[in-house]
């Protein structure tokens, strides 16, 4: 059954039109590749999926619940949690705050976030702000969990993460899926990573979706076609 | 122990040693200036949860401490002259149970603080700080303009109210009051930056959006956070009014307002004791200067220059670091 509903998706910045016809289709449990080069609209169907841009034409059903005229906090609330381009912790708030500040009610709570990454658990007093990129990346990975989402969505977690961090945050990615009824949206440049997690894969080319099916039938023609450089 | 946690604890020390040692010496003018101190303290420490901790620039933080003296003085004066404040449709009579005045300032600061803020809030910036001035100068006119209880000349209530088992007029028990009722402020703000919400509040002024998607709505977050303020604001008018015994429209001026604010940014914006240190500093600087000139003022505003340009942390920011602690 489908969690996630975007059909016909048209959005505007000012007058200029970022997105024109996306199409996606997210079930319970399942992980979707958001996919496509830069500028193609990824990050605008993220703000759009989470309601912090209105759509002006289709429609967003998530959990058979039309989103049209709801605002972000409502998104928010209805079960979609964002793990945003950039982090953007709470810089002033420590790692213990940033998480219980966004708690809401559910299986996910500080024990459970710092089994997911122990290193929260160590850094627990510590600022936002003092810690490293990886780290921050966990801690926004975390509080987006600490919400109780029914949906997460990933915008460029592993971007600008030393390697062996990015392994981390994958391999947190996979613990997801296999443990829990998770559904999740992952935007990731690193075909080869998301091979390891996503079950389907949708790729956007100029604010449309030309390209939508199971990550296997993605073959190298067609990421030559709209992923290559 | 950290440096901040041992500045409160010698802070509140200070303000406890001080009057005790006045009373020992029969300077009861320095108990006064003390308890005038501790008061200004708590109207600071209700701004400073609205400007602190979520960045809400009032100017007007002086409508709910004028509402505050005011219910004081409303209710005592009824009770003083016999005379009921309402009779239909149903009686209401004056008090001079000064718990039941604190109670009735903190629910009348508190509803008026939640209609102005939940008007002003859909405005930032400096439409924020014209709109909340704009309100406390509307009931600066009415109280003016209200010969009832004494327009412009204000209403002197000749004797303090009661609290059970004390006798208010005594100059130290009326200070230990005010002073256990600093106590519990503080322990309240304390407690409430602490929780989810008070965090959540501060996360608001860092970055709205974010708020959003973790399924917070920063405008129901300031609304709270004001309402708190100016019930907090509002019981410090009410203090104030019977250490005084006397209440009048200037409780509503904008000048109170910048006093409340001067006591916040003296003292450290956002530091939960900060207003305290500010309070108290204000009124030494006032005690002091005001001997040495009547236009004190004037060096007042130097000092204030001088910490707005080079102590932005306040007294506070100076002495415990500019870092906001979390101990």
């Amino acid at each position: 059954m489908s969690l996630l509903k975007l059909s016909h998706i048209s959005a505007f910045y000012g007058p200029s039109q970022a997105l024109f016809d996306v199409h996606l289709d997210v079930a319970e449990g399942q992980v979707v590749a958001l996919m496509g080069r830069n500028g193609m609209g990824k990050s605008t169907t993220v703000k759009v999926i989470c309601r912090m841009l209105k759509n002006r034409g289709g429609a967003v059903v998530f959990d058979g619940q039309d989103m049209a005229r709801q605002p972000s906090h409502k998104a928010a609330q209805a079960g979609i949690g964002l793990v945003p381009e950039g982090r953007r912790c709470f810089a002033q708030l420590t790692v213990y705050e940033n998480l219980i500040a966004a708690a809401r009610p559910g299986e996910w709570d500080f024990a459970k976030v710092s089994e997911l990454f122990p290193r929260l658990a160590e850094r627990r007093d510590q600022l936002a702000s003092s810690l490293s990129g990886g780290e921050q990346q966990m801690l926004a990975i975390g509080r987006a969990l600490m919400t109780n989402p029914r949906l997460l969505i990933l915008d460029e977690a592993t971007e600008g993460l030393a390697p062996v961090v990015r392994q981390e945050i994958w391999a947190a990615i996979a613990r997801l899926k296999a443990e829990t009824g998770l559904a999740i949206i992952v935007i990731d440049k690193s075909i080869k990573e998301l091979a390891t997690v996503a079950d389907k894969a949708v790729i956007l080319e100029k604010g449309k979706s030309v390209w939508s099916g199971d990550f296997t039938a993605l073959t190298p023609e067609i990421t030559d076609q709209y992923l290559g450089v | 122990m950290k440096r901040e946690t041992l500045l409160n604890l010698g802070l509140m020390a200070a303000l406890l040693a001080f009057p005790l040692w006045a009373y020992q010496a029969d300077e009861p003018f320095l108990i006064t200036l003390t308890t005038r101190a501790v008061i200004f303290a708590i109207a600071g420490v209700g701004l400073n949860f609205a400007l602190g901790f979520g960045g809400l620039v009032s100017f007007g933080h002086a409508a709910f401490f004028g509402l505050g003296g005011y219910a004081m003085g409303i209710l005592a004066y009824h009770a003083q002259t016999y005379t009921p404040l309402m009779e239909a449709p149903f009686l209401i009579e004056g008090t001079k149970s000064m718990p039941v005045i604190w109670l009735v300032a903190v629910v009348i600061s508190a509803i008026t603080a939640l209609a102005v803020g939940a008007l002003s809030l859909r405005t930032t910036g400096v439409y924020f700080i014209m709109i909340t001035l704009a309100f406390a100068q509307m009931f600066y006119y009415f109280a003016n303009s209200w010969p009832t209880y004494g327009g412009e000349d204000g209403l002197s209530i000749y004797i303090r109210n009661d609290f059970p088992g004390l006798n208010t007029m005594d100059p130290i028990q009326f200070y230990m009051i005010c002073y256990v009722i600093l106590a519990l402020v503080l322990g309240f703000v304390w407690a409430a930056a602490r929780s989810p919400f008070g965090l959540m509040l501060g996360a608001a002024r860092q970055n709205e959006e974010r708020v959003q998607a973790v399924g917070q709505t920063p405008y129901r977050l300031y609304l709270v956070a004001f309402t708190i303020s100016g019930a907090i604001t509002g019981l410090a008018g009410a203090l104030f009014a019977d250490l005084n015994r006397f209440v009048s429209p200037t409780m509503f001026a904008w000048n109170m307002s910048g006093e409340i604010m001067i006591f916040v940014i003296l003292g450290g914006v956002g530091r939960v004791f900060g207003p305290v240190a500010g309070a108290a500093l204000f009124i030494l600087l006032e005690h002091m200067l005001g001997g040495l000139s009547e236009f004190w003022h004037v060096y007042l505003g130097a000092i204030l220059l001088g910490v707005v340009l080079f102590a932005r942390g306040g007294l506070y920011g100076l002495i415990a670091g500019r870092e906001v602690a979390h101990d």
